[in-house]
């Protein structure tokens, strides 16, 4: 086995065909669990395996399922393919390259929960993603792998995609329910949770393309086998993401605990034009800046060892800052993308984001004194631990971290030549 | 009359029997591409006949169509060429590609070319980090990527679509 766990089409040639995939040993998982596994027991295979979930937030994935209670009835899952944080693009290429890898997971998470129904809620830019998972749920239907009493059984299964259009809130679960109930994407206040109040208030269970797409090999092989890659905590492999300042950018497959060094030397080749690595966000646009020494660059990759820097993996999109960047202007781009973003349903968000992009704005083109930069810095401090859900959370990450870390470069801008405009 | 419902009754009632009966409002946003794809835009009396095929307010509909990004109430070019400018792409020199691609078609950011055909707009992340620059070209009830563009790749598709459109012209005069 190559050491492709989710981008397993880069060494096998045509793995998005079903007869390919099926000659990989597809679609054994889900008729094993179908046919031999209560679905108590595949939940437990996951918990054992350990995985956790990759859309960011690391939550260990077959507790989540175990929390679905057993009185109340439907339940629904629910593929959260509505992949929009800036940097990340991993699940376009899982769901265009391997696909009935994902959709086999899904399935899967469906028998272990007892859904007949999952819906795939998928980013209304990934338009012929939609398209073409509909042709592939089609396939499985004609092959008997998706319908009614599938294997002889009476479990049955039906796969819908929804496609949003166009709102990064989409992604928080409670939003992305709301959506696809036919609102508009505003977040749920917590608890209670979907695994008890989800899809038309039935318990839910919300999880990432890249995530259950580890299913079907956990299933296949079981959980001991899974923790041979990875760490101890965070075992199996992650896609990476990885933009911005390097060579090579990409989707990078590689066991959880490389470092950045061989993430973005080994793999991505440096930075361009024999610059230098000035910071690295590893969470898309939510993240904190983690300024870049030789130190920092051994730091293995994982959902631990980032806390010290105040920072998290997220989806584990690896944006690279190189030094031609200017964090004041770094810092304006953030919070106009989570301004253009904010809902609106809850207040410290909506007016936060901004007044956080009107003072960004000003000062990233050279018009703000330096006593903006202090109240920029302010609004963001208040915002923090106030808002409805995590959006307005991270809006305030890089804008904290970089005038802690980086403030000559807000002071450069404050008095010097505009770096915006 | 419901024209939606009169002309497309086979798709309305596919995208109906993916929810619960008694959950339909579910359908509100594929059946606002379904009008979308129609008119270029939603219309007002999509949004009427849209509201009753799901049994909600108008307001809700509409609701709708004003808080996601991809669908539009008013006219525009019947091609949105929507240029990601994002931290990422903007790092790979999205931003300087957006501006001589709006300078060769001699127009501002958000405006509709003479010919009416093009809207340029500028968007926010769409997926493509790794092959920035990048475009998409929303329209004709799709939505297409075109990645690690330059300026004369751009224009070149923005050529051909004006060909497309031509050739139509012509084939229906």
């Amino acid at each position: 086995m190559s050491d492709y766990l989710i981008l397993r089409h880069r060494a096998i040639p045509g793995l998005e065909r079903l007869p390919v995939y099926l000659e990989q040993q597809g679609f054994a998982a889900f008729k094993k669990a179908v046919t031999e596994l209560q679905p108590a027991q595949v939940i437990q295979m996951v918990k054992d395996s350990g995985l956790r979930g990759r859309g960011g937030a690391g939550f260990p994935t077959g507790l989540k399922w175990s929390f679905l209670p057993n009185d109340l009835w439907p339940h629904y899952v629910v593929a959260n393919a509505d992949e929009s944080e800036p940097g990340t693009f991993k699940d376009r290429e899982i769901m265009e390259s391997n696909p009935f890898q994902f959709l086999e997971g899904l399935m899967i998470a469906a028998y272990a929960v007892q859904a007949r129904v999952a819906y795939i809620y998928i980013r209304g830019e990934y338009w012929h993603i939609a398209k073409w998972l509909d042709q592939k749920i089609a396939e499985l239907e004609r092959a008997g792998l998706l319908g009614e009493n599938l294997f002889g059984t009476d479990y049955s299964l039906r796969l819908y995609t929804h496609l949003g259009a166009g709102a990064y809130i989409c992604g928080e679960e409670t939003a992305l329910l709301e959506s696809l109930e036919g609102k508009i994407g505003q977040p749920r206040l917590r608890p209670p949770f979907p695994a008890t109040a989800g899809l038309y208030n039935r318990p839910t269970v919300v999880n990432n393309v890249e995530t259950l797409a580890n299913v079907p090999l956990i299933v296949l092989h079981g959980p001991a086998w899974y923790h041979n890659y990875g760490t101890d905590k965070s075992p199996g492999t992650k896609v990476f993401s990885l933009s911005g300042c390097v060579n090579r950018p990409g989707n990078y497959e590689l066991p959880f605990g490389v470092t950045f060094r061989e993430l973005i030397f080994e793999h991505g080749g440096g930075v361009p034009e024999g610059r230098t690595l000035k910071a690295v966000m590893t969470a898309g646009a939510s993240s904190v800046l983690i300024p870049m020494d030789e130190s920092v660059l051994d730091t293995p990759l994982d959902y631990e060892s980032l806390n010290k820097f105040g920072g998290s993996l997220g989806s584990a999109s690896v944006i690279v800052l190189d030094d031609s960047v200017n964090m004041a202007w770094l810092t304006y781009k953030t919070v106009n993308f989570f301004k253009h973003e904010s809902c609106g349903k809850c207040t410290p968000c909506r007016e936060g984001t901004y007044w956080m992009n009107r003072l960004a704005e000003r000062i990233a083109r050279g018009q703000g004194e330096a006593r903006e930069v202090e109240l920029l810095y302010q609004v963001a401090r208040q915002m923090q631990g106030k808002c409805l859900c995590a959006l307005g959370e991270f809006s305030t990450l890089a804008v904290v971290s970089s005038i802690d870390r980086f403030r000559t470069d807000f002071e450069a801008v404050v008095t010097k030549e505009p770096v915006y405009g | 009359m419901n024209t939606l419902r009169a002309k497309y009754a086979d798709e309305i009632q596919a995208i109906l029997a993916k929810y619960p009966p008694e959950h339909k409002r579910s359908a509100v946003m594929p059946l606002l591409y379904l009008a979308q794809r129609e008119a270029g835009y939603v219309t007002a009396q999509a949004m009427a006949e849209i509201a009753e095929i799901l049994d909600i307010s108008i307001t809700d509909v509409a609701s709708v169509v004003g808080f996601y990004s991809l669908y539009y109430d008013q006219p525009h070019g019947r091609y949105h060429i929507q240029v990601c400018t994002d931290l990422p792409c903007a790092l790979r020199g999205a931003e300087d590609f957006l501006k001589a691609l709006c300078q060769a078609l001699g127009i501002e950011v958000g405006q509709v070319t003479p010919d009416g055909l093009f809207t340029v707009e500028e968007v926010k992340c769409i997926g493509a980090c790794h092959r920035a620059p990048v475009f998409q070209v929303q329209g004709d009830g799709e939505i297409v990527f075109h990645e690690n563009q330059t300026v004369e790749t751009a224009l070149a598709v923005i050529e051909a679509l004006r060909q497309k459109a031509r050739q139509e012209k012509e084939g229906t005069a």
